[in-house]
C-alpha cells in the first residue's frame, strides 16, 4: 500500500466535497475490493474518503411494493433482513452467497455495484428486477447503470445512496461459481415483475446485461422450453482458464433454465 | 491398552497453544533493531540482466542496504545446491546449472531473485524495491514440459544442452520389449500429472540475527529440517561454520514438502544480517509464495502394459518427461527418478518394468517434493493404466487388481524396481474397502442417479508408497548426499519429568503428542509430564527432519531405542537401591520391581537417584539421559485401497464426490485420531489435485494462477465425509511395527477420483484437474460417440 490521506465523513455532502477537493480521491465502503487492490499496489488514491460514518446510507426498508436498500448496507444485513426475505427472497439468497462471512460482513451493495466487477452477483439482480440506482445527484435505471467492465454511469464525485428494487412476483438467481474465487463464472437472475419476465446476466461478458435473446425465448412466461434453441453470440463471451467462451455461453442457458425452474417452484 | 499409550486417541497436546493464538511462528518473532527485507524479483521468465542501478533505491527513505548477486559473489557465498545425483544415460551426472541466490547476469523464471532491499520498515523496503532499476534484455521463454527438450527450443542453461537435466533409463529394456512382443494384449495411456503449488498455510519466512560478540548467526526459518538447513548453509553456501550457525524452525504452519528445501531468501537473510550487522526479517506474501516456492509434480507420460489372455500383467513400460523448473531445487532430481520409478510396481507382481525419465529445464519455478513426491505420480500412472487394462480386457477393475496383486504369501517381495516390500495384504484392504463402499450396491445407486439426470461413477485406487526414505546406505548408493537415519534423546529431569529431543520436525503432524504417547507406553510417565522438543539446532542433536512420512517410522524408533537404554540403566540403579540382583529387576508401567516381591521403585525415583547418586551402583554413570540413532534396514511400505464414488452433472460438468472410502495399512497406529486427520488431509490434497488445482504458466512464462482468485484449493464443501478404516499388517523391518501415514491420502486419492469420473462418463481418460469445463466436454464427446 502506498501512503494516502484518510477521511471519514458523516454526510453525503461532506463526502462529495471531500472528493472534489482531493487530487485523486476514492470513496471506500466495505473496502473488500478497494483494500486488496491498494495492498497489491494496483491503486494508489491520494485520498480515501470513508463512507462508513454516513448513517443515512445504511438500512433496508419496504415502501409499498418497493424494497429500498441503502448503499452502505452490508451483504450480511441484506441476507439477514426479514423484509428482503419476505419481499424478494431471491435477493436475500444472492447476498447470502457472496464471498465468505468476512466479505459479507464488510462488503456493501453500493460498493459492489459501483465497482462493477463483471463477475459480481448484484448486477444481475439490479438488471433483472428493474431496480433504480439512487445517487447523490440523480436516479439511474439499473439497466443503464453498468456500462463496461469495472465501469458504470457514475461520475467521479457521485455517490450511490440507495438501490430501490420493485418487488417481483417470482424471482430466482442461479450462480455458477468459479471454483477458485467463488465469484460468478456465470450468474443469471430471472424475475417476473408485473407480467414481464426479465433476465439479468453477469459473469458471461465484460458487462452485466439484460439477456434479451433469452427473454424473447421465454416470451414473458416462466417456461424454459425454448432456451436450448437460443444461440448466444460466443464471440461476446469472456474466456479465461476457468471457462472458455463456448462453455460460458452454454452455462448462461443452463443457469437460465434452472433459474426459471426455480421461479416456477 | 493404556489410556495415553500406543493406540489411544488422546487430544493433541500442541493444539492448546495453536487454538488460543499462542503459536510461535517465524513472523511472530520480532527482535530489537530488526530491519525488513524485500526481494526484487524478475518480472520476466527469461532475460539477461544488462545492469542494475540501485542508486535511487539506496537514497530512498529508511533504506539500510540494497544488495545484488555481485555482493553475494564478492563475499564468497556459494550457490544453492541440489543434494541428489542422478546419472544420465551418457554416464555423466545430471546437468547442474549454477543456482545463485541472487541473479548473476541472468534471470530464468518470473519471481527469480534479482536483488534485496533492506530497510527500517517493510513498506519502506517495498517502496525502495520499486526504485531498483534493472535493465533486462528479454529472451524467449520455455514453459512446456512436453516441448522443452524439442529441437529448436530456446536454450536456458549453457551446461544443459537441449534443456535436458538428465535422461534416465531404468530397468530391463530388452526383457520388456520381448514381453510386449509376445503379449496377448497391450494397453496404453498418455497422461499428464498436473503441476501443483504446495500452498502451506503459513508462507515462508526468515529472521537472521548476527552476534558480533560470539560471531554466531541465528536463523529462524520456516523449515521442516533445521539441521539439514544448517548443514547445507554451512558446508555448501559458506554462510558460517556449523558451530557458529544456529537454525531454528519454530512453529511452522504446514510444509507438505515445500519447506524442506534451502531457498535463496533464507540464505540471503542469513548472509545479509551479518553484512549490515542488523537483524533482518523477511516474510513472503502469498504472491511470492505462488511465484517462488518450489512447485510439485508436472509430468507428461506414456504408460503401456503388456498382458496375457487372463489379464495378468507381463511387463510395463513408461516414458516420462518431468519438468524441474528453471533451476534444481534441493532434492529436485530425486523426485522424478528414485522416488518415482522405484514405485512403478505398485501393488502388482508385474515381473518386468522399464522406464525412461527425461528431466527438463523450463523457465518456471523450480519443482521439487510436494506431499508424496514422485509416489503420487507413479501411483496415478499405474492406477489409471490398470483401469484401462481392465476395460480393454473386459474385466471388473477390482478383479484385474486381484488377479495381479502381489500374493500375501510372497512377502518379503522383491519388485523388479529396487524396492523390496516387507509386508502387505493387498486383497484384505481391497475387500474391506469394497465392503465399506458398498460396491455391490453401486449399480442401483447409479440407476437412481440416472433417474435424476446425474451420471454416477466409482473408481478404485490400490496404492503402495515407500516411506521413511532410508536406510542411509541405500540412499547413499543412489546418489543422495546425506544419510537418512534419525536421532533422539530422552532426558529425565531430577524431578521425574521428561524431555524428548527429536531430530524430526513437527509442522502440523502432532509429534508432540504421538511421541509423548510412545514414551508413555514404554516408560509409564504421563504425557503431561513429557515435553517433546524439536526444531532448534541449539537444543537438539543432529537430525534429518520431517518428510517422506518418516518421523514415526524412523524418528519414533530412535526415541524407542533411547527409552530401552533408560530402562536398562534404570534396572542397574533400581537393583542397587532395592538390594537385588540386576537380573531380578522387572520393569512395567513406570515401576522397577524385584521379581516375586512387592519391593519396587518408580522410574521417577530412579531418575532422582541417578542425579543425586549418594548411594549408587559402582561403575554406573550418574544422570538419566540417553540418546539413540536409528538407521532402518528398509523403507516402510504403507498401502491401501481407496474407492471414490462421484456424480457428474452432465449439463455443467460439475463433479460431486458423494462417497469416499479409504482402507489403509499403516501398520500399528499410535494415535488413531491423529492418523485419521492425516488421512483426511491427504485425501483433501489428492482431491484438490484431481479436481481443482492446476498451476499454469502462459507461453511467456507468466504464472496465470498466482493467487487464490485463480488457483483453486479444495475446501470443506468440495469433500464428502470420509469413511476411513484400516487393514494393518505387521512390517518385520520396522521395530515399532509402524509404516507412516502422512502422504497416503495425497497418493491414493487422485487416481480414485479420476477413475470414478472416467467410469461415470464412459470415457477412457480425462486429465487432471477435471474441471467442470473439461468434464462437460468429455461428457459431450461421450454422448456424441454413443449416439
Ligand atoms: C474474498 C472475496 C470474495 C468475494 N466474492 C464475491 C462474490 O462471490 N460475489 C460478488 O459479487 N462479490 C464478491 N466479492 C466482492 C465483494 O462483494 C465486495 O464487497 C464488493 O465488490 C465491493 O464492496 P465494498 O463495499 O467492499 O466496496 P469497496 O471495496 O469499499 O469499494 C469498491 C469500489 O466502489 C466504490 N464505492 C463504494 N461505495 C460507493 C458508493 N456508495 N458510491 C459510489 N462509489 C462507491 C469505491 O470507491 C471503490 O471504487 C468478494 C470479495 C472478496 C474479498
Amino acid at each position: 500500500m502506498y501512503e494516502f490521506n484518510y477521511r471519514k465523513v458523516d454526510s453525503v455532502d461532506a463526502a462529495v466535497e471531500a472528493i472534489q477537493q482531493a487530487d485523486d480521491g476514492k470513496f471506500v465502503a466495505g473496502g473488500q475490493t478497494m483494500l486488496p487492490t491498494m495492498k497489491h499496489r494496483l491503486a494508489s488514491p491520494s485520498d480515501v474518503i470513508d463512507l462508513g460514518g454516513i448513517a443515512e446510507l445504511v438500512g433496508v426498508c419496504v415502501e409499498g411494493d418497493t424494497v429500498i436498500i441503502g448503499a452502505m448496507t452490508t451483504h450480511a444485513a441484506v441476507a439477514a433482513s426479514a423484509e428482503v426475505q419476505a419481499a424478494i427472497p431471491a435477493l436475500a439468497k444472492l447476498a447470502a452467497n457472496i464471498g465468505d462471512p468476512a466479505v459479507r460482513n464488510k462488503g456493501t451493495i453500493g460498493g459492489s455495484i459501483a465497482n462493477h466487477d463483471p463477475a459480481a452477483d448484484y448486477p444481475a439482480a439490479v438488471i433483472a428486477l428493474g431496480a433504480t440506482v439512487k445517487t447523490s445527484r440523480r436516479e439511474i435505471p439499473g439497466e443503464e447503470f453498468f456500462t463496461d467492465m469495472f465501469e458504470t454511469a457514475l461520475e467521479e464525485d457521485e455517490i450511490i445512496t440507495a438501490v430501490t428494487f420493485p418487488v417481483a412476483e417470482m424471482a430466482a438467481y442461479m450462480k455458477f461459481e468459479n471454483p477458485a474465487s467463488r465469484y460468478a463464472i456465470v450468474g443469471v437472475f430471472v424475475a417476473k415483475t408485473g407480467g414481464e419476465v426479465r433476465v439479468g446476466v453477469t459473469g458471461a461478458t465484460s458487462c452485466a446485461h439484460r439477456g434479451l435473446q433469452l427473454e424473447a425465448a421465454l416470451g414473458g412466461q416462466l417456461d424454459a422450453s425454448g432456451i436450448d434453441a437460443v444461440e448466444l453470440p460466443v464471440e461476446n463471451m469472456n474466456s479465461d482458464i476457468h471457462a472458455s467462451a463456448e462453455y460460458r455461453a452454454h452455462l448462461v442457458k443452463v443457469m437460465t433454465k434452472r433459474a426459471v425452474e426455480a421461479c416456477a417452484q | 491398552m493404556n489410556e495415553q499409550g500406543i493406540g489411544a486417541s488422546v487430544r493433541r497436546k500442541e493444539d492448546q497453544r495453536f487454538l488460543i493464538g499462542k503459536g510461535n511462528y517465524t513472523d511472530d518473532i520480532n527482535v530489537a533493531g530488526q530491519t525488513h527485507a524485500v526481494f526484487v524479483r524478475s518480472p520476466h521468465a527469461h532475460a539477461e540482466i544488462k545492469g542494475i542501478d540501485t542508486s535511487a533505491a539506496m537514497a530512498a527513505s529508511g533504506v539500510v542496504a540494497v544488495l545484488t548477486g555481485e555482493d553475494l559473489a564478492a563475499d564468497g557465498i556459494g550457490p544453492l545446491i541440489c543434494g541428489v545425483t542422478v546419472t544420465s544415460d551418457d554416464g555423466e551426472p545430471h546437468r547442474a546449472p549454477a543456482h545463485p541466490a541472487l541473479a548473476q547476469g541472468k534471470v530464468n523464471y518470473v519471481g527469480d531473485h534479482v536483488a534485496v532491499v533492506i530497510a527500517e520498515s517493510k513498506s519502506e523496503a517495498r517502496d525502495a524495491a520499486e526504485l531498483v532499476d534493472v535493465d533486462y534484455s528479454v529472451l524467449p521463454a520455455v514453459t512446456g514440459t512436453r516441448s522443452a527438450a524439442d529441437p529448436g527450443q530456446q536454450q536456458i542453461h549453457e551446461v544443459a544442452p537441449g534443456n535436458v537435466c538428465f535422461n534416465w533409463p531404468f530397468g530391463d529394456k530388452d526383457g520388456v520389449e520381448a514381453a510386449f512382443a509376445a503379449a496377448h494384449k497391450v494397453s496404453k495411456l498418455d497422461l499428464v500429472n498436473n503441476r501443483m503449488v504446495t500452498n502451506p498455510m503459513e508462507p515462508r519466512a526468515a529472521l537472521g540475527e548476527y552476534n558480533t560478540g560470539t560471531d554466531e548467526i541465528t536463523l529462524h526459518v520456516t523449515t521442516q529440517n533445521p539441521h539439514v538447513h544448517r548443514l547445507v548453509l554451512s558446508a555448501f553456501n559458506q554462510l558460517a561454520p556449523e558451530h557458529k550457525l544456529r537454525v531454528v524452525g519454530p512453529d511452522v504452519g504446514g510444509g507438505f514438502g515445500a519447506k524442506i528445501f534451502v531457498y535463496a531468501e533464507e540464505l540471503v537473510v542469513g548472509w545479509a544480517c551479518r553484512k549490515v550487522n542488523r537483524p533482518v526479517k523477511w516474510n513472503a506474501d502469498r504472491t511470492e509464495a505462488f511465484l517462488a516456492d518450489a512447485h510439485g509434480r508436472d509430468h507428461v507420460s506414456t504408460a503401456e502394459m503388456a498382458m496375457d489372455g487372463n489379464g495378468k500383467f507381463l511387463a510395463m513400460r513408461v516414458h516420462t518427461k518431468a519438468n524441474l523448473g528453471a533451476y534444481l531445487s534441493t532434492f529436485g532430481t530425486m523426485v522424478p527418478s528414485y522416488l518415482y520409478a522405484f514405485l512403478l510396481a505398485g501393488q502388482y507382481a508385474t515381473p518386468l518394468i522399464y522406464s525412461e525419465v527425461k528431466a527438463v529445464f523450463t523457465n518456471t519455478a523450480p519443482v521439487d517434493a510436494s506431499r508424496g513426491a514422485g509416489r503420487p505420480e507413479a501411483t496415478y500412472l499405474v492406477e489409471r493404466l490398470v483401469d484401462i487394462c481392465a476395460s480393454d480386457m473386459g474385466l471388473d477393475p477390482a478383479e484385474i487388481r486381484r488377479r495381479n496383486f502381489i500374493p500375501v504369501d510372497a512377502f518379503p517381495y522383491q519388485t523388479p524396481v529396487v524396492q523390496c516390500y516387507d509386508s502387505g495384504d493387498y486383497p484384505a484392504a481391497l475387500d474391506k474397502a469394497m465392503e465399506l463402499a458398498d460396491y455391490d450396491g453401486f449399480e442401483s445407486r447409479a440407476a437412481e442417479a440416472r433417474a435424476r439426470g446425474k451420471l454416477r461413477g466409482i473408481g478404485f485406487s490400490s496404492y503402495v508408497e515407500a516411506c521413511g526414505i532410508a536406510p542411509s546406505a541405500a540412499v547413499g548408493q543412489l546418489g543422495a548426499g546425506v544419510g537418512l537415519w534419525e536421532s533422539a534423546q530422552v532426558r529425565f529431569n531430577p524431578t521425574g519429568n521428561v524431555q524428548v529431543f527429536t531430530g524430526t520436525h513437527s509442522h502440523g503432524q502432532g509429534h508432540e503428542t504421538t511421541f509423548a504417547q510412545l514414551v508413555n507406553d514404554q516408560l509409564g510417565v504421563p504425557i503431561e509430564n513429557i515435553e517433546v522438543i524439536h526444531g532448534d539446532t541449539a537444543k537438539t542433536q543432529f537430525g534429518m527432519g520431517t518428510y517422506g512420512s518418516r518421523s514415526l517410522a524412523v524418528g519414533g524408533v530412535a526415541i524407542s531405542r533411547a527409552c530401552d537404554k533408560l530402562v536398562a540403566k534404570g534396572k542397574k540403579i533400581a537393583a542397587h537401591a532395592l538390594e537385588a540382583a540386576e537380573g531380578d529387576i522387572e520393569f512395567a508401567d513406570g515401576s522397577f520391581s524385584v521379581a516375586g516381591t512387592d519391593k519396587a521403585m518408580s522410574i521417577g525415583e530412579v531418575a532422582f537417584n541417578a542425579y543425586v547418586p549418594h548411594s549408587y551402583p559402582e561403575g554406573v554413570e550418574p544422570g538419566f539421559d540417553e540418546n539413540a540413532f536409528f538407521d532402518p534396514t528398509n523403507f516402510s511400505f504403507p498401502a491401501g485401497t481407496h474407492i471414490c464414488e462421484i456424480e457428474v452433472d452432465p449439463e455443467t460438468g460439475v463433479v460431486e464426490i458423494v462417497k469416499y472410502s479409504a482402507v489403509d495399512d499403516f501398520g500399528r497406529l499410535i494415535n488413531p485420531m491423529i492418523v485419521e486427520g492425516q488421512v483426511h488431509g491427504g485425501i483433501a490434497h489428492g482431491v484438490g489435485q484431481a479436481l481443482l488445482e492446476g498451476c499454469s504458466y502462459d507461453s511467456e512464462g507468466q504464472l496465470i494462477t498466482a493467487s487464490y482468485m485463480d488457483y483453486a484449493m479444495p475446501r470443506a464443501d468440495n469433500l464428502p465425509s470420509f469413511d476411513v478404516d484400516y487393514a494393518p499388517t505387521n512390517p518385520p523391518d520396522n521395530p515399532l511395527g509402524v509404516k507412516g501415514c502422512g502422504e497416503a491420502g495425497a497418493i491414493g486419492a487422485p487416481p480414485a477420483v479420476i477413475n470414478a469420473i472416467s467410469n461415470a462418463l464412459g470415457v477412457k481418460h480425462i486429465d487432471m484437474p477435471a474441471t467442470p469445463e473439461n468434464v462437460w466436454r468429455a461428457a459431450q464427446q461421450a454422448t456424441a460417440a454413443s449416439a
